[in-house]
């Protein structure tokens, strides 16, 4: 027992209806779809492997999941080289203006996805922002597609996702020792030698807490993909969406979730590792 | 050597004026870039015409009025959504406080890993949940109605709230409970009298964030709910997919209007953004 809290006992009591719903409708669902993904057939009449070959036997399919997790790096990479600088600016910024951009920062949050996804269709669309913008200026006659291409749907993932990128950052930046960086400026460091050398290694931690929600979000983000990419760009999401409300083959939709779970899971590990070693270097 | 100095001086001038240049613009873009997409939507769903152009060639609410005098099915679609966030949420209020009360202060194992487990939610793919959870009721031979989708959303409401209790349980004094206690209050009274209330704004905050995230979720609801009810931003993907109906414009409008206007009411009674970070 730590001083404070509930006795162990007590705590289990507490902690139990939240284990037990996890188990009955998180766990127990997660299971039964690894066990649905191993039949052969869509009625479910023997068990195999049958689905899995079928998956990676396929280049359409891999050819779906890499460009899934592209995607979601691709976000990942345009989030940060975006939401830093914000992050960064929050530090400058004095306290009142902080109050103002945090919430400038969260309001996107809060807001529906769906209406940020339609956003970006009014900017991209033929008759948007930016084709009207253009032809305004002259240098286009006819509207451009902008939209239902795959870095439209980057963009717009970034853009949407930003936020979960920002505030980690900003937790890390604001954590870190103001005396490192007036060390380092009264060691004759420049402002921009402190920041390579104290401030951004110091922030890593938060940076990948970032990359990790960015790049779950982004992978999985069916609403965006849909809308933005169209038709004729397929992920993961509404492959398995399609092949278990429309098709019914529902061992097929199963392991094309477990795939999509364990491919997320894995990168969320790998970073988590990198990230402990890089909170070792940063006490180190 | 003065004129070493000088030159010295004006070279770190513009070390320090390109560095808070270089963040202020890119910061700055990044601010535009976070609020304009916003900010175009809501102009145009005041267009006057039939399409999305932007700018709108002329400004009225028809397309609010429209929203409110004929499309039944949208009101319906936002009416369901509410109720089954509302009830999503005051589930998952009740279990996740409780957890975070149990879990916050134990330093063991067990306590880190079950608090990581309760946060998965935020990581996992939703809709390989969504997915699973259709299964397993379709395996019960469970029927889809309002009680599958609710428990599908308290899944992932619960770990806002917790995330929020447990950080503002941390920061609460324990020598006030163990005052409490000293002072002859049972444990019940004293999580009434003395934790409770300096709790209470954690847990509002993370309720409100739980019950947007669960408003705003189409990756469980497009499993969970069946052919007759359809919520909110289901029903508002389909209206952009299909037609691009400028009536998706007014219903963004009515929800970025309600989102601003709760989370500045949140921002001033519980301190949202505090909780947030």
């Amino acid at each position: 027992m730590t001083r404070g809290g509930p006795r162990l006992a007590e705590a289990w009591q507490l902690v139990l209806p939240l284990t037990l719903f996890f188990v009955v409708f998180v766990f127990a669902p997660l299971g039964l779809l690894g066990l649905v993904s191993a039949y052969n057939e869509p009625e479910l009449r023997t068990m195999g492997l049958a689905q899995y070959a079928k998956f990676f036997g396929d280049a359409f399919n891999v050819n779906i999941l890499v460009q899934t997790l592209s995607l979601a790096l691709k976000t990942t990479l345009l989030a940060i080289a975006i939401g830093y600088p914000l992050a960064y600016l929050y530090t400058l910024a004095p306290r009142r203006l902080q109050r103002v951009l945090l919430l400038v920062i969260v309001l996107p949050l809060l807001t529906s996805a769906v209406v940020r996804t339609f956003a970006w269709i009014v900017i991209l669309g033929r008759l948007g922002i930016v084709n009207s913008a253009l032809q305004t200026l002259g240098w286009i006659d006819a509207p451009l597609t902008l939209l239902y291409t795959p870095t439209a749907v980057v963009v717009a993932l970034a853009q949407i996702e930003m936020p979960l990128m920002v505030l980690p950052v900003i937790t890390a930046l604001t954590n870190i020792d103001p005396n490192l960086t007036q060390a380092s400026a009264v060691l004759g460091a420049g402002r921009w030698r402190t920041f390579w050398a104290v401030t951004l290694p110091l922030s890593i931690p938060g940076l990948l807490a970032g990359c990790l929600l960015v790049f779950a979000a982004a992978a999985s983000a069916f609403v965006t993909q849909t809308l933005i990419g169209g038709g004729r760009h397929m992920f993961m999401p509404v492959y398995i969406y399609q092949q278990a409300i429309q098709v019914y083959n529902y061992p097929f939709a199963a392991t094309l979730a477990v795939i999509l779970l364990v491919s997320v899971l894995a990168v969320v590990t790998v970073v988590n590792v990198l990230g402990h070693r890089s909170r070792g270097f940063v006490h180190g | 050597m003065p004129a070493g100095a000088a030159r010295e001086s004006r070279g770190s001038r513009v070390e320090r004026w390109s560095f808070y240049a270089a963040f202020g613009v890119l910061g700055g873009a990044a601010v535009t870039l976070l609020a304009a997409p916003t900010v175009i939507v809501l102009i145009t769903s005041f267009t006057s015409a039939y399409t999305l152009k932007f700018p709108p060639p002329g400004y009225s609410v028809r397309w609010y009025r429209a929203l409110w005098e004929s499309s039944p099915e949208i009101v319906a679609a936002a009416v369901l959504s509410l109720k089954v966030a509302a009830a999503a949420t005051a589930i998952a209020v009740v279990l996740a406080v409780a957890a975070a009360l149990a879990l916050a202060r134990q330093r063991a194992a067990w306590a880190r890993i079950l608090d990581s487990v309760f946060m998965s939610p935020l990581m996992l793919p939703l809709l390989a949940l969504g997915l699973a959870l259709l299964v397993l009721f379709s395996r019960l031979g469970v029927e889809l109605s309002l009680t599958t989708l609710v428990i599908g959303h308290v899944a992932l409401t619960a770990p806002y709230i917790l995330r929020t209790t447990t950080a503002s349980y941390v920061q609460l004094d324990p020598t006030l409970l163990e005052c409490a206690r000293a002072l002859g209050a049972r444990p019940w009274f004293a999580f009434r009298t003395v934790t409770l209330p300096l709790i209470a704004p954690g847990i509002a905050a993370g309720a409100f964030i739980a019950f947007m995230a669960s408003f705003d979720n189409v990756a469980i609801s497009l499993f969970l709910s069946d052919a007759r009810s359809e919520v909110l931003p289901i029903r508002l993907w389909n209206i952009i997919e299909s037609s691009l109906d400028v009536r998706a414009a007014a219903v963004s409008g009515v929800l970025i209007g309600a989102t601003a206007v709760l989370a500045l009411v949140m921002e001033r009674i519980v301190g949202l953004s505090r909780h947030v970070r």
